[in-house]
């Protein structure tokens, strides 16, 4: 079908009008899990499917995966520094590839490549040794010079006389994007389906805690006794934290993105800058969807400033200037949970029958069924998962960290 | 936009100011005599609450100093500005 002839969008599937129903909160849970994105619906679906725990609540303060789940640009990719990232990551990245089939539900993920652009002799050197380490550990990872980048992306200006010269880019051609409503539809459906009640409009207001292990949560619609909590409230997570008594190496920012109106298909990949500050992808649709990094100062506002966005649009037009008379359609905030170094926290709190997933900040959605098949595997065996080890809570007293500011500070 | 009271300059652009996070949170007196746990607890966690948050920002672009704000971060309201050595409101 020649573009041109059908309107963009034209071939998206249509919904039911219900995926799920609609439960009261019962007085008891084996699991109740506190946040209804990506990772709590994950986490529910794989309790109920990888573990057979099917007495479980997904609460949700809001609507079903209306916080950064539904705010998200939905890059997904694998192309991380150190092993223990890449190993998590790449354990994602592979249930992606299975998850449509495994969920019976199109999710529009597409493996379209991910472009990491270099811009300067030590981003050049970053980003070969990045690759390197990619490839000592299994991930598809190659590094383009500049006409490599024009290949794989003609519309980037790699020009020598560009604003920011492109040097070059790594490429991880297994990376892409996918229909973020679709992933979490599709896990609700799946957790709703097993048994799993998955509650909207319930804010968690209180965590109980006797003699150091949990026993349940207040809640807008009242007390719920719980055998075992996980927490997936992402931004809100320092909230939940400080109800159960302890507090986290977190901050909650402001992160904003943008699309363009509709637009003939120009943008056959996923273009990122962590030098410039911008990375860009066309949705199936055809909006040109792009992002930078987080507003400066810690909110709860899901907004951001405008001077963020400008800045970011004025990098995006210097590597793109084809751009230049796109209109933006319409911009947004969600807030997102930092850690000192840009890695998630998961597996065991302070706290008996807590369990914590957190601190995935700009770059949790390409993680969601890892994230949650790595909680569900942790809650059920009240056992971090091998893959979440590196990533428990005491790394920062030990100071096992895992930096990853190089590999996920604007990329996403 | 935020609009920020500088308290030598005046409401200014948020664009003219650097976030300088949590304010009044002292360098360790002996830093040797901390245990892993305290050290930690100084590198790595700062308050980060649903409401007023004691903060700095330095006037970048202009007088170059730095101060202090609360901030309510569930509304970006500012509370209050005060100079460093000031002390800060009490907010209930
Ligand atoms: C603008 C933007 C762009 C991004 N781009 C990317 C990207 O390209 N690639 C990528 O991998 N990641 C990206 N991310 C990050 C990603 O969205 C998050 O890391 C991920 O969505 C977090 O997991 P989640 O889906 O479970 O979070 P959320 O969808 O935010 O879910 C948390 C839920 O908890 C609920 N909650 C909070 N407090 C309570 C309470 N007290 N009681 C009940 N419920 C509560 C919230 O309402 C919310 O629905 C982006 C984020 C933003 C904001
Ligand atoms: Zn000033």
């Amino acid at each position: 079908m020649s573009a041109g002839t059908r309107p963009p969008g034209a071939d998206l599937p249509e919904h039911p009008d219900h995926l799920w129903r609609e439960p009261d909160p019962k007085r008891s849970y084996d699991v109740v899990i506190v946040g209804g994105g990506g990772h709590g619906l994950a986490t529910a679906h794989y309790l109920a499917r990888a573990h057979g725990i099917t007495n479980v609540a997904v609460l949700e303060r809001g609507w079903l995966a209306g916080g950064n789940m539904a705010r998200n640009t939905t890059i997904i990719r694998s192309n991380y520094l150190w092993d223990e990232s890449a190993a998590v990551y790449e354990f994602a990245l592979k249930l992606w590839e299975g998850l449509e089939a495994e969920l019976d539900y199109p999710l529009l993920f597409s493996q379209r490549g991910v472009l990491n652009l270099a811009h300067s002799l030590q981003d050049v050197r970053d980003s070969v040794r990045r690759v390197e380490a990619n490839r000592l550990g299994g991930i598809d990872a190659e590094w383009l010079d500049a006409d490599g980048v024009r290949e794989v992306c003609p519309i980037v200006d790699i020009s020598p006389a560009a604003r920011y010269p492109v040097l070059g880019g790594t490429y991880q051609p297994r990376a892409g994007i996918a229909k973020h409503d679709h992933v979490a539809w599709a896990l609700a459906r799946s957790a709703d389906a097993a048994g799993v009640d998955l509650i909207q409009g319930c804010e968690v207001t209180g965590i109980d805690v006797r003699g150091g292990r949990v026993t349940g949560v207040r809640t807008t619609r009242g007390s719920i006794a719980a055998g075992r909590v996980a927490l997936c409230a992402a931004g809100h997570t320092s909230v939940l934290a400080a109800m159960a008594g302890f507090e986290l190496p977190l901050q909650s920012h402001p992160l904003q993105a943008l699309v363009s109106e509709l637009l003939e298909p120009v943008h056959p990949t996923v273009v990122m800058s962590n030098a410039v500050h911008v990375y860009v992808s066309q949705a199936h649709k055809g909006e040109l969807v792009m992002g930078a990094g987080i507003d400066a100062y810690t909110a709860y506002t899901q907004r951001g400033a405008f001077h963020v966005v400008e800045r970011q649009m004025a990098a995006a037009l210097e590597l793109f200037p084809v751009f230049a008379r796109a209109h933006v359609l319409r911009t947004w905030g969600g807030i997102v949970d930092v850690t000192p170094d840009a890695s998630p926290i998961v597996g065991r709190s302070p706290v008996a029958g807590l369990y914590l997933n957190c601190g995935w900040g700009t770059g949790g959605f390409k993680a969601t069924p890892g994230a949650g098949a790595i909680l569900a595997h942790t809650v059920a065996h009240d056992e971090p998962h091998p893959l979440a080890r590196p990533f428990s809570l005491d790394r920062f007293t030990t100071g096992a960290l895992v930096d990853e500011h190089g590999a996920a500070a604007v990329a996403h | 936009m935020l609009l920020i009271p500088c308290p030598w300059c005046g409401p200014r652009d948020e664009a003219e100011f650097t976030y300088g996070g949590q304010a009044h949170v002292p360098y360790p007196r002996d830093p040797a005599a901390l245990t892993d746990e305290e050290w930690a607890r100084y590198l790595f966690f700062r308050d980060n609450p649903k409401g007023p948050h004691a903060e700095r920002w330095c006037h970048t672009i202009s007088c170059r100093r730095w101060f202090n704000v609360v901030r309510d971060t569930a509304t970006n309201e500012v509370l209050a500005a005060y100079r460093i050595g000031e002390a800060g409101p009490v907010i209930s």
